[in-house]
């Protein structure tokens, strides 16, 4: 089946396999995320056809790229990672970044060294950090915005949003991480029932976006070691370093699978055949590394959720990994 | 070495300063062998304090004094050095210069120091010094040698302050901050908003800024190379589609 899939074709059914999880994600944050979507999408689109016009293709070629739908699920990603009151012009900007510095100054699709949603990403969480933390509380505990106050809120520059402040909360991974009381244990902060209200629907989305990626395991669109090696390192960390649910505990493991955006990265960033190792081996040691510095960012960096920095260093190795395990002669040499 | 010029090969040392060489240096200097844009060299500094105009204006005016004075000085013993002892020299005169900058920085312009003082010692490192001074400043008369210090000083300064002001309008939304500092002047800082994108005053940002302002000059050579009535490949094809 792997074989007649065409990249057209396991865009497609990416793009479906993130519907439940994009689903659930719009039903807990409201509007905005559509709304997202669609301005990253628009705006990678349209970026995409000016690069190409600017590097002198012709209208077929044109078409056709646009068509093969990479740039949309660039979109897509970049749209479902943010948060859903950012400005309109933070997302295009985003969007616009993705697509022309991390996708077609390296020579377009097949030639990009990073992954183009999270280079976006990077870009606006490095520049904007308190915009991007600005997530409103799910629409079981508070009833969201409706479309039209979402609207307005991301109509705003970014000193005007100051007035939405007070409908912004912090996501379960911020509110672990910078939790107040040192002597609360770990049980206890998740027992809390407001801290279960808040992480409830992330692990929602996050049991979504594993269905939508089983899906795509069983199609044989993605590899099966990159999410797997990624799911099990970050398990296997965060149990390391649970110390029995202590007050210097770094989190169980279920909380860390099933938060911000694990299940996202592991069967759809990650799985990027343009930015991964090419051998086998090599994936595993990909997924690794992403769970590996994603944990050590969530556990100690300054961001809370560290997936974005996992995926773009592991990118940068990528090379190197296949570099190392491609399989030498003889003389110990390499073709 | 990369940077061996055009300029060196069997000249003779006696010649004099004339006005064709005058236009030749500061065309070399300026744009066609421009130090930061074409023989990227100084990138150590150039990406490390252009986040500002001021430290850029600091840092830019203090290379070229040191290149001017080390281009000087090296032409004037060019005739006592042999093979062996040219490297020693080269670096310890640069050195010299840079030694007395910082000083000088720090007596007369010591906010300023405070901001940039570690990247003023590192111009010792700035390839620019070391390669002027090989490729030119060793083999030409006094006078062509501080007119070639001038000219590729005035050229790394010119694009280390078109960084610092990209960077500074768009990173932190405000241009001349903190240049009376520099100058003495009163305070003229322009401010566009009160936060920007943070971006481009992080190191990523000194590598896009740079990056661009390349791929901006070589659009520019290659405009003025092709005559505009040419039709390019891309053209062709949007003809044809």
């Amino acid at each position: 089946m792997t074989s007649a899939m065409t990249s057209t074709n396991m865009m497609r059914w990416t793009l479906l396999a993130l519907v439940p999880g994009l689903v659930l994600l719009a039903w807990y944050f409201g509007t905005g995320i559509l709304l997202n979507i669609v301005t990253a999408s628009v705006a990678a689109l349209v970026a995409e056809a000016l690069m190409l016009r600017l590097r002198g293709k012709s209208i077929t070629v044109l078409r056709d790229t646009l068509m093969d739908g990479s740039a949309l699920l660039t979109g897509v990603l970049l749209g479902l990672a943010l948060p859903p009151l950012l400005p309109f012009w933070m997302v295009m900007l985003a969007a616009v970044f993705a697509l022309v510095f991390g996708k077609h100054l390296y020579g377009g699709l097949g030639h990009n060294l990073f992954n183009p949603a999270m280079v976006g990403f990077a870009v606006l969480i490095l520049s904007f950090p308190l915009a991007m933390s600005q997530w409103p509380p799910p629409s079981q505990i508070t009833p969201p915005l409706s479309t039209v106050e979402v609207i307005k809120a991301k109509w705003h520059t970014r000193d005007a949003r100051a007035d939405y402040d007070g409908v912004t909360r912090a996501t379960p991974l911020d509110a672990w991480k910078f939790r107040q009381d040192a002597s609360t244990t770990s049980d206890e902060f998740f027992t809390d029932p407001v801290q279960a209200a808040n992480w409830q629907p992330w692990l929602h989305i996050n049991l979504a976006f594993l269905v939508g990626g089983l899906c795509l395991l069983y199609l044989g669109v993605i590899p099966w070691q990159t999410p797997l090696s990624m799911l099990l390192v970050l398990g296997g960390l965060a149990l390391l370093f649970q110390d029995g649910g202590s007050a210097s505990s770094l989190g169980a493991p279920a909380f860390h699978l099933m938060s911000g955006a694990t299940m996202l990265a592991a069967f759809f960033i990650i799985t990027d055949p343009v930015t991964c190792p090419t051998l086998p081996t090599g994936l595993l040691l990909f997924g690794a590394g992403v769970a590996g510095i994603t944990f050590i960012i969530r556990s100690i960096g300054a961001y809370p959720e560290g997936i974005a920095f996992g995926v773009l260093l592991m990118n940068a190795c990528s090379p190197l990994i296949d570099y190392l395990l491609a399989p030498k002669n003889n003389m110990g040499e390499q073709p | 070495m990369l940077l061996s010029h055009p300029e060196n090969a069997g000249q003779s040392a006696r010649q004099r300063l004339r006005g064709t060489d005058l236009r030749q240096l500061s065309r070399q200097g300026l744009w066609d062998m421009n130090p930061a844009l074409v023989q990227l060299l100084g990138l150590c500094p150039l990406l490390a304090v252009s986040n500002t105009f001021a430290t850029s204006l600091g840092l830019g005016l203090t290379t070229l004094a040191v290149l001017i004075l080390s281009n000087l000085s090296l032409s004037l013993v060019r005739g006592l050095l042999d093979e062996e002892t040219r490297l020693p020299v080269q670096i310890l005169t640069i050195a010299s210069f840079v030694t007395l900058a910082d000083l000088s920085l720090q007596y007369w312009f010591f906010d300023l120091h405070q901001r940039i003082g570690l990247f003023v010692a590192l111009i010792v490192t700035n390839c620019t010094l070391l390669g002027r001074a090989e490729a030119f400043a060793t083999r030409q008369p006094v006078l062509r040698a501080m007119l070639d210090g001038v000219m590729m000083g005035l050229g790394f300064l010119l694009v280390l302050l078109l960084m610092g002001a990209i960077r500074e309008l768009i990173g932190s939304g405000s241009l001349f901050a903190k240049l009376h500092l520099l100058t003495g002047l009163p305070d003229i800082t322009l401010r566009v908003t009160d936060s920007g994108f943070l971006l481009l005053l992080l190191p990523p940002g000194a590598f896009l800024t740079l990056g661009c302002l390349i791929a901006a000059k070589n659009y520019i050579d290659n405009f003025f190379a092709h005559s505009p009535s040419e039709n390019s490949p891309s053209e062709k094809q949007e003809a044809t589609a």
